[in-house]
């Protein structure tokens, strides 16, 4: 292999990781919304992307966007329209399910409840991930549109990069995304609300806003920015009902990287992680890259708790 | 114990249908399983999501340890219990060191990264080779209940492994772990020591039970034993029949792997899956309903009904109520004498230049002080002062940015909290953190295995430091029920059982009322009449004043003034210290 082979190959999985460490960002922005307001640990994040990734197919089929749209047009209609659905679920889980273990109630609970968090979660994954086994089946199934094989070949210099053309949307899409989201959190009032119930919920109990509300909310919202997620990724990779457990490790991965509590912080670590993903192919063989991201997460945990932005490490 | 066995084995015995004798087979080992997940997690209260880790690699060690050497699953059960615990061992050197959800959340990554592996090593499905000649020499038998009673020997093994922990002072750090670590560590336990202890013995069983399920199934694939399924299954099967008890696991295991697995086999092909929603509804149930499992929801439940209060011992209770009467001679001030006796004794603790500092906050500034044999000293300051975090840093608790401690001319400075109580220091909490559901004298009896060859001089310890707080009428009550004064007394008690020399009390008064705080008093008098060394943190100034000898006044970290109470408490900078300058004028 000659250097410019090489050069074409580390080009190609920095760009390949980028437009996925996007998506993946994304994922993790949802993740970190609801452990940065909630302090909750999210095991059945991954499973709610997964419901928002049959949603947007289901979506698609059943209103004959294709008919209406067009397949292109129409998949990404889809997709924005599974949001809503999705923070519609996430909002009725929390009103059923973890507020009960969450929130202003939970100063009894041994360990201010992160004990029965973990566990609630775990139940709900496992419930989601086998309902939707019974309900949608374990066949592969996939929102693929014409851009799913089509890429740009961009030439620099004397190689050349190819972009996949729904990957590039995607992660666009992400990034847009992203960019709103961070302007909600710190502009307007509702972003307040979450930031001040995240820093001190008595004391924003006292100022008028309702925490528990508020928590609902954040709660929603992120599962419904992993659902968008999992509705771009899904543009590409074919998913089937457990594909939300390959998933949690890459957004608690790039979470923790980001810095637990620090929105902004979990795109950067999804980016990072997506990047190191891709661009472990080069020395890995392709089974390997998930077990890569493992190694990774392990060395965070152990080396940076904190990760990049991390507002505080937990205190005796 | 014995009746379950029994009862079970005969049950096996009659069952002639091949899918329910397997069915009785895998509620065992699932009840297994779950108690090698129950003596780290359930008694620790770390959960662990990862156990399938240990499971997986039991299972392929015999998988392909037949195939590949052709040993039999006699040698290879025990090598995989090797592995298991070597593994665990390697998984919790660097993972205890994580608190709370990063561990959880760390132990969830190594099955995964594991599945991953042995996808890629290419042993997607590996097949125990059937050995025709002489099977039963493989554990392959033709009639499947052999295999029903092996691996009921197993279960009841480790039901009695789990029982012999449960009493001797493993369990009862591991408990003392979970209800409080930081506590545990100022009464001597080397939380990460026995941490590592209990993840090796549970690697090692989930290695074994592992291993048996590979015999029992011939074939392993990398999902089915290193999958998130396998780990959550011995979590929920636990939690929902009852964390932190023997009967826990195989009471859940009873109960929802015969439901699990009869739906899959009349539903699997309409609803696949539906064992999965089961286990997810019964974790999820159970977590909002009866967080602890359901032994525990019945026991308390039984417990009520039949509770009736318990007489006081009239014996034991004149005995405990003698005591103060002894101190009577002591109920006025400390005698000069005394004061005099303890400026020259020996100094038992020299601190010099300690100092911290968080960031830009200079929490304790070179503060230096020196404690003599039989003294009490009181640290006083208003709050903020700095008291709590110089007695963290004397304790091991935070490390100092400067300074030394020097415990007998040596400096402790860096050494771990339960390193610090071995060498003879006890310590009380600002904030009680009593282990609350266990009793009085299980609370205590956890300070003294530091100082304690034997579990029996342990208690005995125990029972000596109850009676010289007073508290022997109630020693078998939880700490739940107890009064502020009884867990002030309780929490004493603890710190003493580790037979210390020097006592470090943070606020030991604090909330109690003006008898109560008398009683407090009483017991702490007698106490250094016996000759023990007290610094005490104390707020309360008419009662220091009569107990103390010596104070020492910090404000924003530093020391502010030293000396005799008379001293003490005229002198115009701490008045101003506590009461601000208008106060100082007068």
């Amino acid at each position: 292999m000659n250097v410019l082979q090489i050069m074409e190959n580390i080009l190609q999985t920095v760009v390949a990781g980028l437009l996925t460490g996007s998506i993946y960002g994304l994922m993790c922005v949802g993740l970190a919304l609801i452990f940065g307001v909630m302090r909750v640990i999210n095991f059945a994040q991954g499973d709610f992307m997964m419901l928002g990734m049959y949603a947007a197919y289901y979506l698609f089929g059943l209103l004959g966007l294709q008919a209406v749209f067009g397949s292109l047009v129409g998949t990404y209609v889809a997709i924005a329209l599974a949001v809503p659905v999705l923070y519609g679920v996430g909002y009725a889980i929390h009103a059923t399910l973890i507020s009960r273990v969450s929130g202003t109630r939970t100063a009894q609970l041994d360990g201010e409840g992160h004990y029965a968090q973990l566990i609630l979660t775990l139940g709900i994954a496992m419930i989601l991930t086998n309902g939707a086994q019974m309900v949608f089946g374990s066949v592969m199934a996939s929102m693929r549109t014409p851009l799913t094989t089509v890429a740009w070949d961009i030439p620099v210099g004397a190689i050349s990069v190819f972009l996949n053309k729904s990957r590039t949307i995607a992660g666009v899409a992400s990034v847009v995304a992203i960019c709103l989201i961070s302007l909600l959190i710190n502009r307007s009032p509702l972003g307040r609300a979450l930031r001040a119930s995240a820093d001190n919920p008595v004391a924003a109990t006292y100022m008028g806003i309702d925490v528990n509300k508020a928590h609902r909310v954040a709660f929603a919202m992120g599962v419904a920015i992993t659902a968008l997620a999992g509705g771009l990724l899904a543009t590409n990779y074919p998913f089937h009902p457990f594909v939300g457990v390959e998933y949690v490790i890459v957004m608690y991965a790039g979470v923790v990287l980001g810095g637990m509590g620090s929105i902004v912080g979990a795109f950067w670590g999804g980016l990072t992680i997506g990047l190191v993903q891709q661009m472990s192919t080069l020395i890995l063989p392709t089974q390997l890259q998930n077990t890569a991201i493992f190694v990774v997460f392990l060395l965070i945990v152990f080396f940076r708790p904190q990760g990049f932005f991390g507002r505080s490490v937990d205190r005796t | 114990m014995a009746t379950f066995a029994v009862l079970y084995a005969a049950v096996t015995f009659f069952i002639k249908d091949s899918y329910y004798q397997l069915m009785l087979t895998m509620v065992l080992v699932w009840a297994t399983f779950g108690l090698s997940w129950n003596l780290l997690s359930g008694y620790t209260g770390l959960v662990s999501f990862g156990h399938a880790a240990f499971f997986g690699l039991g299972a392929y060690t015999t998988a392909l340890g037949q195939m590949h050497f052709g040993l039999s699953p006699y040698v290879l059960i025990p090598i995989a219990g090797v592995i298991g615990a070597l593994s665990g061992l390697a998984v919790g050197l660097p993972t205890f060191r994580l608190r709370g959800h990063y561990f959880a959340l760390a132990m969830l990554a190594y099955p995964l990264a594991l599945l991953y592996v042995f996808e890629w090593l290419g042993y997607q499905e590996v097949t125990l080779p059937m050995m025709r000649e002489n099977p039963a020499a493989y554990m392959q038998f033709e009639d499947h209940r052999i295999y029903t009673f092996i691996a009921l020997a197993m279960l009841l093994a480790v039901m009695l492994l789990t029982r012999w922990v449960e009493r001797t002072r493993f369990g009862m750090a591991l408990l003392s772990i979970k209800q409080n670590e930081a506590a545990a560590e100022a009464a001597g336990i080397n939380t990460y020591r026995w941490k590592l202890k209990a993840i090796t013995l549970s690697g090692a069983i989930a290695g074994m039970v592992g291993a048996f399920y590979a015999v029992v199934l011939l074939v392993v694939t990398p999902m089915s034993v290193f999958g998130m399924m396998v780990s959550s299954q011995a979590l929920v099967v636990t939690m929902f029949g009852g964390v932190g008890t023997v009967w826990g696991a195989v009471l859940g295991s009873a109960i929802l792997i015969p439901i699990a697995e009869t739906l899959h086999a009349e539903l699997g092909s309409i609803l696949p899956g539906i064992q999965g929603v089961i286990y997810g509804a019964a974790v999820t149930a159970v977590i909002l309903l009866a967080p602890e499992g359901l032994f525990w929801k019945i026991r308390d439940k039984l417990r009520r009904r039949s509770a009736v209060p318990t007489p006081q011992q009239a014996s034991v209770r004149e005995a405990s109520e003698a005591a103060p009467a002894e101190a009577s001679p002591l109920a006025a001030e400390r005698s000069v004498a005394q004061r005099l006796a303890a400026e020259n004794a020996e100094v038992i603790l020299e601190v010099r230049g300690l100092s911290k500092n968080f960031g830009g906050l200079m929490a304790v500034e070179d503060v230096s002080f020196k404690v003599r044999k039989g003294m009490i000293l009181g640290v006083i300051g208003p709050n903020g002062a700095g008291k709590t975090t110089a007695f963290n840093l004397l304790n091991g608790f935070l490390a100092p940015s400067n300074g030394e401690v020097l415990l007998d001319g040596k400096n402790i400075v860096g050494l771990a909290p339960h390193e610090v109580c071995a060498l003879g220091v006890g310590r009380t909490f600002q904030i009680m953190r009593p282990f609350m559901r266990m009793s009085v004298a299980e609370n205590v009896v956890v300070g003294a295995y530091v100082s304690a060859d034997t579990d029996a001089q342990a208690r005995q310890f125990a029972d000596e430091a109850i009676a010289k707080v007073g508290l022997s009428h109630i020693a078998d009550r939880i700490a739940s029920e107890l009064t502020s004064k009884e867990l002030r007394l309780m929490e004493l008690a603890r710190a003493l059982a580790g037979q210390p020399r020097l006592l470090l009390l943070d606020e030991t008064l604090a909330g109690l009322g003006q008898s109560e705080s008398e009683e407090l008093i009483l017991v702490l008098r007698r106490l250094a009449a016996d000759d023990m060394t007290i610094v005490i943190i104390e707020h309360t100034m008419h009662v220091m004043v009569r107990l103390v000898d010596r104070f020492i006044v910090l404000n924003h970290g530093k020391v502010l003034t030293e000396g005799a109470p008379e001293t003490i408490i005229r002198d115009r900078g701490v008045i101003e210290a506590y009461l601000g300058k208008k106060w100082s004028a007068a």
